[in-house]
């Protein structure tokens, strides 16, 4: 479980996040969703220890981010950024073995690479493996990165908007793959998702923010409702029935 | 068994060359010129040229961009401020003092640097290269300035352009400690390529990143400082041959950093051989000849499309 308690969090003298109490439980996907701007990225970057937290406390499976050192969080929890733009040229099968920096530290050894071979099957990368970053388009840029915060192997994986740049099929390919990974290897997942309707569909757990506030917190069949949306997005929303859960129409 | 194969011709290629530098010149060969001369001579060019060249793909990888070179982020010219103020203030002091000087403000200049170009948009990468050559320049001028108040232009005009003629025993020895800290960023190889892969990615992976960035700045400082007090500047090779070899075979460090230090030793020395040879028996300074060969290279690497590896 990730505990957040009482998370303020300013740049300059604007509040970005204001006492932002919420628990994430392990095991599932959980989805924050909410307007552009309303603090979604930093809140998961404070999670990830990649802003430094100010105001209040994160604990990640009982280890406060205050007191637990960075290479033992990097053990427990791996986030892949919004964007991922790379000026480093390097081939996808070396930025999937960095991954497993925090347990070889460069060394790796046969179970490690087996790890780093079904983490590129796993994101079906294998054909683009001896590609150089470069040379990817942002989409399977993105995937190479899930694919080393996989191969990293932690109960935990941030991911910030990771279908932002997915095709239909990758985009689904990628959620049946995070929800095996939640199901069958018992991680836990949390991620940005602007649209809602994924996060309707796919996620066990959703967290509404607006302007550094949280609206709701909950089981995503109970918080995920046509209200909640339209007065968390300021549109109007009616809920089409569907057999794999709801839509929400705001087209 | 292909990297075995380049590793042999590389090797093969650089001993060829410097035989030759150690035979070709104007004086009589006999053990006095070979021990006193022309070693020094040929070990600083090979030792400057790799140690540059690798102080050129950390500075790259530290701005994350790959147009600068510490000719373009203040550190050779802060280099030669310490240098410069040294010989004007305390000018007694040891080769070894003015080494540390240099490198202590080679230190502070690129610090400097690099906390202006964090504050730049990274989506406009020429941006950090331009805002580097004004930040160089301005230190540059104040370089001059002072040369010029103390009476030391002809000093400058020598520095600028970076020879290997003056080189005699004694003086080249403490290159060696440049030689020495590229080896000690090689030991780092992997932890720079994380931090070339960006602060995000670095913190992810559990590693601390202004320390590994301290590691690569006080690698840059001490090369630029030591060849810098040692031989002048030396431009352009610290930008080429580190492109060069990131078109080739890509920026993982570990395989990278041999490969940039091999050439960036056999392009010196060859611009130092070619220098000897043209207008025998004068002598054009490499660092000239390099300029040309370079900036062809240069040239050529960004007009050609990327290889796919
Ligand atoms: N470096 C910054 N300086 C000033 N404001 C910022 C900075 N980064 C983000 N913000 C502001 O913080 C707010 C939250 O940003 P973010 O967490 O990225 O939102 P989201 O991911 O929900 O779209 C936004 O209003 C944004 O304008
Ligand atoms: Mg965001």
């Amino acid at each position: 479980m990730i505990t957040i308690n009482n998370v303020s969090h300013k740049i300059g003298a604007n509040d970005i996040l204001t006492n932002v109490t919420a628990e994430i439980p392990a095991n599932g996907i959980t989805a924050i969703v909410g307007p552009n701007g309303a603090g979604k990225s930093t809140l998961l970057n404070l999670i990830g220890r990649q802003t430094t937290l100010n105001d209040g406390d994160i604990q990640i499976d009982g280890s406060s981010l205050h007191s637990t050192s960075t290479d033992k969080l990097a053990l427990k929890i791996a986030l892949v950024a919004q964007d991922v733009g790379v000026a480093s040229r390097i081939k996808i099968k070396e930025l999937i073995a960095f991954g497993r920096w925090p347990h070889s530290k460069g060394r790796l050894n046969d179970f490690d690479k087996e790890i780093v071979e079904a983490a590129m099957e796993r994101f079906d990368l294998v054909d683009l493996k001896d590609r150089f970053l470069d040379q990817l388009s942002g989409g399977q840029r993105q995937r190479a990165f899930i694919a080393m915060a996989f191969a990293q192997e932690t109960d935990w994986l941030l991911l910030d908007e990771p279908l932002n740049n997915l095709d239909m099929f990758h985009a689904r390919a990628l959620m049946n793959e995070l929800k095996l990974l939640a199901v069958e290897n018992q991680k836990s997942i949390v991620m940005v998702i602007h649209d809602v309707n994924y996060a309707a569909r796919w996620s066990d757990y959703c967290i509404g923010l607006d302007f550094g506030k949280i609206k709701f917190a909950g089981a995503t069949q109970d918080v995920l409702t046509a209200k909640s949306v339209e007065q968390l997005f300021q549109v109007n929303v009616s809920v089409l029935g569907s057999p794999n859960g709801i839509i929400l129409d705001h087209y | 068994m292909k990297l075995h194969h380049e590793k042999i011709a590389a090797t093969l290629i650089l001993a060829g060359l410097i035989l030759l530098s150690i035979v070709i010149g104007v004086a009589d060969i006999n053990t006095e010129t070979i021990v006193l001369s022309r070693i020094p001579r040929t070990m600083a060019a090979v030792l400057a040229g790799a140690s540059l060249a690798i102080a050129g793909l950390i500075i790259q990888i530290l701005v994350r961009n790959k147009f600068v070179e510490p000719g373009t982020t203040g550190s050779t010219e802060a280099a030669m401020l310490g240098v410069l103020c040294v010989t004007i203030f305390a000018p007694g002091l040891s080769i070894i003092l003015k080494m540390l000087c240099a490198v202590f403000s080679s230190l502070v200049g690129t610090i400097g640097f690099l906390s202006l170009a964090k504050n730049l948009p990274n989506d406009q990468p020429l941006l950090i290269p331009l805002v580097g050559l004004i930040y160089a320049g301005v230190i540059g001028a104040g370089v001059t300035f002072l040369a010029y108040q103390g009476d030391l232009l002809q000093y400058l005009g020598v520095w600028m352009s970076g020879e290997f003629s003056g080189i005699l025993s004694g003086r080249y020895e403490i290159l060696w400690l440049a030689g020495i800290a590229a080896i000690v960023a090689y030991l780092s190889a992997d932890q720079l390529t994380v931090v070339g892969l960006g602060e995000a990615a670095t913190i992810n992976l559990g590693l601390n990143y202004s320390q590994v960035m301290m590691v690569g700045v006080a690698t840059v400082a001490m090369v630029t400082g030591i060849v810098v007090v040692t031989i002048g500047i030396l431009p352009f090779i610290g930008l080429v041959v580190p492109n060069v070899v990131s078109r080739l075979m890509g920026d993982n460090l570990k395989q990278a950093l041999p490969r940039v230090a091999f050439l960036g030793g056999i392009l010196v020395l060859s611009s130092d051989i070619i220098g000897r040879i043209i207008r025998f028996p004068y002598e054009i300074p490499a660092g000239t000849i390099f300029g040309v060969i370079g900036a062809a290279v240069f040239l050529y690497l960004l007009l050609k499309r990327p290889s796919n590896g």
